[in-house]
């Protein structure tokens, strides 16, 4: 058994120390808000923070989050009144939604770090892939969450 | 404008539809499609109205982003006449259309159908329902029907000043027999449909609560993972299971039937993989091993020399060609695309001793309960099919392929099971947009005028392994859509079909035949506006002045898009405009490109003839991510083919732009309204790789005929 700190609770998991923390969310912990979609760290879609940085959980081993805190989608609010999550509904940002955690947790990430991001900031930032392409909106919505006029 | 590429659709439908027949009354299906949630009266198949005045309305399309689970309620509500902030939806039940003699049509989601295919039985259904509420406040009052009015949620009767409303009215409502005929409101008075309200789906797409495929969770469930024959139609050989079969987690290694495909099957996903990928597995891979890339291009160039099969013949090219005083001449190609959905394929399966339930993110829930009773061996009536999100879709998820894998797993192993496809597999076990070659002849006249035109394509068949009825005359028409039936008005014209099959599977890949031919199409009619010296929107505009719906869709384009402002150096603007699956789409893309050849889309502007617009913000996201789809397929986009497999794995070698790549889209509609419904998801995207390329010869003198981009020097000087 593991122990390991996700949105704030400390579990004892039974996996081996390689299976990437993506699958400890998953199967583990019945976290399913954070998405399996390449795994080799490419797409984004299993963006969660460790210790407050935005990390790709598929390529992330179980054994190198030790004591650090993982925050999930799940995490982020109770109640989708997180100031992104906000922005995301009042643009309307998802389509499938598939990668829309991910997006989320990296715009969150942005914003702790650069409150006032400028365009370049949010494309230096944002990585992830988006095959229904909502980048437009997801853009919008970050300005928002900013405060910034979009 | 009559209605473009319908039948090949419409028969899919009735193909997929009819592979599942059957029904038993009273058969007890759990589960969370059966279990309607819906509380108080049932008016139709697809209206519940609860004495909270709560109106459940049932969608009996996929939702895939593409945002019809609030379109679909959105048309019934119109003409249920209710209080939009009182509707809730909720998915209709496969099993309860199967029962119910096919009660809500279809659950085919694709062909852009979701609206156009269904508004008339959707606005039928809100229509007789307030119909039946009205006739039930007459009873209760003692006045005549016609005397009374709906608004929000309340039939009214002015001259006694009484009012009801829906919920209080509704169970003596649904004892009433619908009216046989019923009024559509115009447009005009629609106070529901044509706004935009928020999605239904979006607050659960934020905080990590919306259910995919891969999310689904079952008592007891173990998961699989999946490694299919890479040499497309290869065998399994041998598979040494004893390796494995100690690793932690693992439960049993399944050989599919057909030998095409082996899985393991572990208590975890990650110990599957890894068992999976550890697992010594060989193949008998046939003469398939020995195609190349070059072998299937070749083929298809031979294509192009051959006569064909006559599509659209009018005139006389051969003389008109012959007469013309300028002759243009090119070849175009496009590759084979892969969807890459978000979501990879997967589906959850368990085989009881009295049926079959299946968990499933699909784009035809009808076609999947079907796949799960073939692979089960029992009766659709013994299968409980059960919708979730999809990932995304695409064209993709209309095939069944991963259900009847889940089912054979399930069946082995006899517990509910989750098989979920790595992304390799999701990427070397496609059904590609097909590979197509185009040769375009044209004549122009002393004045420059259109005299002659013709188009073969050389390609490989979608309908011929498919829906085979499909292909007439040795044609198949979703290999030719956005060639032979766009409005230009061509005296002398002749449009070829020559068939150029390979072992690598194909399908329907957003915007079908127009995914290539407007790209071919209108590139090269770009091609003959310069060569005739014209502009290349003026051109076209002389070529469309019979079709008002073309010629509004391209004006206006031509207005909100800036044609004919002039542009710093490095920068061009490009046209393109085609019409598939029901709808007219003109893009005007603006670019800049580098000396040294680097390409960046700064700008498109959209004009879309939908006929009608239910949501229009809804569009306005379709077009975004059409452009999105497009531009990425255009740049980076082709699967090819080595020793009879799959080259590219993953996003790295099969890329998507990303945000930093992502132009300012503009987004505006043209209705022609009337009794023209047009499709959008499809519709949206088809210009865009035209325009572009259109756009890149503006600033660089260089005509790209083939894609990817990714391949060409656009160095200019």
């Amino acid at each position: 058994m593991v122990a390991i700190k996700v949105n704030g609770t400390t579990h004892q998991v039974d996996a081996a120390p390689d299976t990437p923390l993506l699958w400890v969310l998953r199967d583990n912990l019945g976290l399913t808000g954070t998405k399996y979609g390449c795994g080799i760290a490419q797409c984004g879609a299993c963006t969660v923070h460790i210790d407050g940085n935005p990390t790709r959980a598929c390529a992330t081993p179980l054994s190198a989050v030790g004591t650090s805190a993982v925050l999930t989608i799940e995490g982020l609010s109770k109640d989708k009144s997180h100031a992104v999550q906000k922005a995301w509904i009042a643009e309307q940002v998802p389509q499938c939604g598939f990668c829309q955690s991910g997006q989320i947790m990296a715009a969150v990430s942005l914003l702790e770090k650069t409150p006032k991001p400028t365009d370049a900031d949010i494309d230096a930032a944002m990585t992830n892939i988006c095959r229904c392409g909502t980048y437009q909106r997801v853009r919008v919505a970050i300005h928002r969450a900013a405060g910034n006029k979009a | 404008m009559t209605e473009l590429n319908t039948l090949s659709r419409r028969d899919f439908i009735a193909v997929s539809a009819a592979a599942s027949g059957g029904m038993a009354i009273g058969f007890h299906l759990p589960g969370r499609a059966e279990a309607s949630t819906a509380k108080g009266a049932e008016l139709n198949a697809w209206v519940t109205i609860g004495s909270d005045d709560t109106v459940t309305i049932r969608v009996h399309r996929s939702e895939m982003g593409q945002g019809s689970s609030t379109a679909i309620p959105q048309l019934v509500a119109e003409e249920l006449e209710c209080d939009w902030s009182k509707v809730r939806m909720e998915f209709a039940s496969v099993m309860r259309h199967i029962r119910e003699n096919k009660v809500y049509v279809s659950f085919a989601t694709g062909g852009s159908r979701a609206i156009r295919d269904s508004h008339t039985y959707l606005r039928k259904a809100g229509a007789t329902g307030r119909e039946m509420l009205k006739m039930a406040a007459a009873q209760s009052w003692g006045v005549p029907v016609g005397e009374l009015k709906t608004e929000k949620g309340f039939v009214l009767h002015a001259a006694s000043n009484r009012r009801a409303s829906y919920g209080s009215l509704a169970e003596a409502a649904a004892k009433m027999t619908p009216p046989a005929e019923v009024k559509f409101k115009p447009d005009a008075e629609w106070t529901i449909a044509g706004k935009s309200p928020a999605r239904f789906d979006v607050p659960e797409k934020v905080d990590g609560s919306a259910i995919y495929g891969m999310d689904v969770k079952v008592p007891g469930m173990v998961h699989a993972a999946i490694k299919q024959a890479p040499v497309f139609g290869a065998k399994l050989a041998s598979v040494d299971e004893a390796k494995v079969k100690s690793m932690p987690g693992v439960l049993a290694v399944v050989k599919l039937p057909g030998d095409g495909a082996v899985a393991v099957v572990a208590e975890r996903f990650w110990q599957a993989k890894t068992a999976l990928d550890a697992l010594p597995i060989a193949w008998n891979e046939g003469d398939n091993a020995k195609v190349q890339q070059a072998t299937i291009v070749d083929r298809l160039k031979q294509g192009l020399v051959e006569p064909g099969a006559k599509v659209r013949h009018e005139g006389d090219f051969d003389g008109a060609f012959a007469k013309a005083a300028k002759k243009i001449e090119a070849e175009y190609f496009a590759p084979f695309l892969d969807h890459a959905c978000m979501e990879p394929m997967n589906c959850t399966a368990h085989v009881k001793a009295d049926g079959v339930e299946v968990w499933v993110p699909t784009q035809n829930i009808e076609g999947s309960l079907a796949a799960a009773a073939e692979a089960a061996g029992v009766t659709p009536d013994k299968v409980t099919a059960n919708l979730t999100l999809l990932g995304g879709g695409f064209g993709r998820r209309g095939r069944q392929d991963y259900v009847t894998q889940a089912v054979h797993i399930a069946k082995a192993v006899g517990k509910p099971v989750k098989l979920i496809w790595s992304r390799e597999e999701d990427i070397q076990h496609g059904t590609y947009r097909p590979i197509s070659m185009g040769k375009l002849q044209a004549g122009l006249d002393e004045k420059n005028e259109l005299t002659a035109y013709a188009h073969k394509v050389s390609g490989q068949s979608i309908f011929s392994h498919l829906l085979p009825h499909l292909v007439k005359d040795g044609w198949d028409a979703s290999s030719m859509d956005g060639t032979y039936n766009q409005a230009y008005k061509m005296p002398n014209c002749k449009f070829d079909y020559v068939m150029r099959n390979s072992h690598v599977p194909v399908g329907f890949w957003r915007s079908v035949g127009s995914s290539q031919n407007a790209f071919i199409t209108e590139s090269f009619m770009d091609e003959v506006a310069h060569a005739a010296g014209k502009d290349p929107v003026e051109f076209r505009r002389n070529l469309i002045q019979h079709n008002k719906s073309w010629l509004n869709v391209l004006n206006m384009a031509a207005e909100k898009g800036d044609w004919g402002k002039p542009l710093p150096k490095g920068k061009g603007r490009g046209f393109a405009i085609n019409a598939c699956f029901g709808s007219i789409t003109a893009h005007v893309v603006e670019v800049t490109v580098s000396q040294r050849g680097q390409v960046k889309v700064d700008r498109v502007v959209v004009v879309l003839d939908t006929g009608h617009a239910v949501h229009p913000d809804n569009i306005a996201a379709q077009n975004e991510g059409g452009v999105a789809y497009a531009l990425s397929a255009m740049l980076y986009g082709e699967i090819t083919i080595k020793d009879g497999r799959v080259e590219q794995s993953n996003f790295h070698d099969y890329e998507s732009i990303l945000i930093d790549q992502m132009p300012k889209v503009e987004s505006y509609l043209s209705l022609t309204q009337g009794d023209w419904w047009g499709g959008v998801g499809e519709p949206s995207m088809a210009p865009l790789m035209a325009a572009t390329c259109n756009a890149i010869f503006q600033v660089t003198g260089k005509r790209i005929r083939s894609l990817p981009l990714k391949h060409h020097d656009l160095k200019w000087a």
